[in-house]
């Protein structure tokens, strides 16, 4: 996916051990979103998937990918809808996911 | 609540031996292991993978899911408390019928499946087969054992096929995934004609039962009707013949390209002449082994499970009187039984609003007490994501409908326009392209309006969030198809699938409608139906005599205008 993507970026996976969206934020992990790393040209965001891939042996998260997102207003979004639902939760129920609990 | 009051019933189904009990122990015990490998790093997530389809567990968009076998979609009431008890204490308070007949909880933390498994082995269930390239649950007419229908009670035969695919050495590791249905009527409500495999259970010129044996059915990008591989089996070389049209598929098929490694393809590309021959070659070697005969006694031992419940005699066949309400749900939910003064009911997880498919812990439990008080401590789950009481007394049902008003499941639209099929899709799956979910709820609210919806008569709309289609929109009256343009989602209509024993494979309208479209064009497609129907046609029967023209013309004449 990395090829395809030519504008900012971030990078995420899923914790191993309760599948919770993770969000890459330095060497580390957020969990949500708003506070993860935006990488602003491709060399940076696949420098951050790199470094992540070789992080895969301490098995602490799983499946590491970067994705498109936008400047809205100075608020970061996803540009495309998957990860739009994946940062927030299943639209249908508001109840779970991140999205529970923030207003 | 009713629980605290009903003692749970044994219904009259299969329970596990001590073999069977050992081997789903070994089995959490062995996953346990694996799990515990995977997280102190003994075992890669490349290693691990398949070990956890193996076992349901999938990672999907949000969290791990675990996808729990519910073998030919029956369930006692003791399981459906002890999946009440799972979602309340390990997932979100809710889990989601599936289908394949099957439960999904979407929430599940990879630590705590090993407890989970061992939580549903003391309710003799697992999630062993529910995913990876093998054999898969087993489903079947959920109307088995209640129906005067059937030649006989389908579900021995379904649980014969499960001991023989389960862990079976040489169909463990198939080249795709391979799903058989079972059925005894010549009304197909189990779709038998979409599976990879299919047995009917049928009477041949001699009246003697046997059964007539599907292949090559399946949805995804490559939809296929089956083929008949043979008119009649009799009884005792029923898994000799399974055996060998597995064994034809697990050695001829590719293993080259994802897309073309379903018996679909391999029986569509020799063409099923060639693929009648080759599994008879292997069905005569099987024959003349004989280490495949289904002894009588050995069926017989497991038809005894199934027996028929002592129903009670004297019952008065009279539908009791309990207003409006109740008669609609009675006139499109409840179906007859066989045996006089009872019925079968369906329970449609489909109130328009809701998730198709999902239910509470709380409802859950309330189910599992109904089916108690009043179903012999048994429901069947639909592929259809309903739930079905198989057998109530007529004079219990206004109070059957009572608690289902409580629960919001009492809505009289079995087989109606809002009884609407719909895969988990981009909410949740990772595999998906577009929502499903909110397309369901939203058509479901569009057409509410009961007095309309029995003017459209029996109309299944399938929607599915991507091509693998499990929201089986090629089996739809009308089917929606979800897919990607470029991050946003598009839908596409596609009109006159059937799923049912008039199969057949829907035709794709042409390009997608946007989310807020989508509603509108199917509007104009049923409006199509009301104008040009003729006496007794269903929604189907229209498009089959008149075809796609004037329904694709209303479709994208306002799409266009607007």
């Amino acid at each position: 996916m990395a090829h395809q993507n030519h504008g900012l970026q971030m990078l995420t996976a899923n914790r191993l051990r309760d599948g919770d969206v993770l969000y890459r934020k330095g060497d580390g992990w957020v969990l949500m979103l708003g506070e993860g790393e935006v990488y602003p040209d491709q060399g940076s965001a696949e420098a951050a998937l790199a470094a992540a891939n070789a992080e895969l042996t301490r098995n602490e998260f799983v499946a590491p990918y970067l994705f498109e997102v936008r400047d809205v207003n100075g608020k970061i979004k996803p540009v495309k809808e998957r990860e739009i639902i994946r940062a927030a939760g299943p639209t249908v129920h508001p109840h779970t996911g991140k999205q529970a609990g923030q207003s | 609540m009713l629980n605290t009051l009903v003692k749970p019933i044994a219904p009259n189904m299969y329970r596990y031996d001590e073999f069977d009990a050992q081997f789903v122990g070994e089995r959490v015990n062995q996953f346990a292991g694996q799990v515990a490998r995977r997280l102190s790093g003994e075992l890669t997530e490349d290693q691990f993978k398949p070990l956890r389809l193996m076992n349901g567990l999938y990672l999907q968009l949000h969290a791990y899911m675990l996808r729990i076998a519910v073998p030919y979609g029956t369930l006692s009431s003791k399981q459906m408390r002890k999946l009440a008890h799972i979602a309340r204490t390990y997932d979100k308070g809710f889990g989601h019928f599936t289908t394949r007949t099957n439960l999904q909880f979407n929430w599940i933390k990879l630590v705590d499946v090993p407890k989970i498994l061992r939580e549903l082995a003391d309710v003799e269930m697992h999630c062993i087969q529910t995913s990876g390239n093998c054999v898969r649950n087993v489903t079947a007419d959920q109307f088995a054992g209640a129906t005067d229908e059937e030649i006989e009670d389908p579900r021995p035969l379904a649980e014969i096929i499960r001991q023989w695919s389960s862990l079976h050495p040489e169909f463990v590791f198939l080249a795709r995934k391979f799903k058989i249905a079972v059925g005894a009527t010549e009304k197909d409500r189990a779709a038998l004609q979409w599976h990879d495999m299919a047995v009917q259970v049928v009477k041949n010129d001699q009246g003697r039962v046997g059964y007539k044996v599907m292949a090559g059915g399946g949805m995804g990008r490559t939809p296929y009707i089956a083929h008949v591989m043979r008119e009649f089996v009799e009884r005792e070389d029923i898994l000799a013949y399974l055996e060998a049209v597995l064994r034809v598929y697990n050695q001829d098929s590719r293993r080259d390209n994802i897309h073309k490694q379903r018996i679909k393809i391999l029986i569509n590309t020799i063409g099923p002449e060639e693929m009648r021959r080759r599994v008879q070659r292997e069905f005569e070697e099987l024959k003349r082994m004989g280490t495949l005969q289904l002894p009588q006694e050995e069926l017989d031992r497991i038809t005894a499970y199934f027996a028929a419940p002592k129903f009670e005699t004297g019952l008065s066949d009279a539908m009791p009187d309990a207003g409006p309400d109740f008669a609609n749900w009675v006139k499109t939910n409840v179906y007859k039984h066989k045996a006089p003064g009872y019925a079968i009911a369906t329970i449609t997880l489909k109130t328009p609003g809701q998730v198709p498919g999902d239910a509470t812990a709380a409802q859950m439990d309330t189910i599992a007490d109904l089916m108690d008080q009043f179903s012999l401590g048994e429901v069947r789950v639909t592929h259809e994501q309903n739930l079905v009481l198989p057998h109530v007394r007529k004079k219990d049902l206004p109070a059957i409908y009572a608690k289902l008003k409580e629960l919001d499941f009492a809505s009289p639209n079995s087989g109606l326009i809002t009884d609407i099929i719909a895969c988990p899709g981009l909410d949740y799956c990772d595999l998906a392209n577009a929502r499903s979910i909110p397309i369901a709820q939203k058509l479901a609210k569009r057409f509410e309006n009961l007095a309309r919806q029995h003017e459209i008569g029996e109309l299944k709309i399938k929607i599915s969030g991507c091509i693998n289609a499990c929201g089986h929109h090629h089996a739809g009256h009308i089917g929606i198809l979800g897919v990607d343009k470029k991050g946003v989602e598009f839908y596409q209509l596609v009109l006159g699938g059937s799923g049912a024993e008039d199969a057949s494979v829907g035709t794709i309208m042409g390009p997608g409608f946007g989310e807020d479209e989508i509603g509108d064009a199917v509007e104009r497609v049923v409006n199509v139906y009301l104008a040009e129907r003729k006496t007794g046609e269903r929604f189907l029967d229209t498009y089959r005599r008149i075809g796609m023209e004037k329904f694709k013309a209303a479709a994208y004449q306002e799409a266009v205008a607007a």
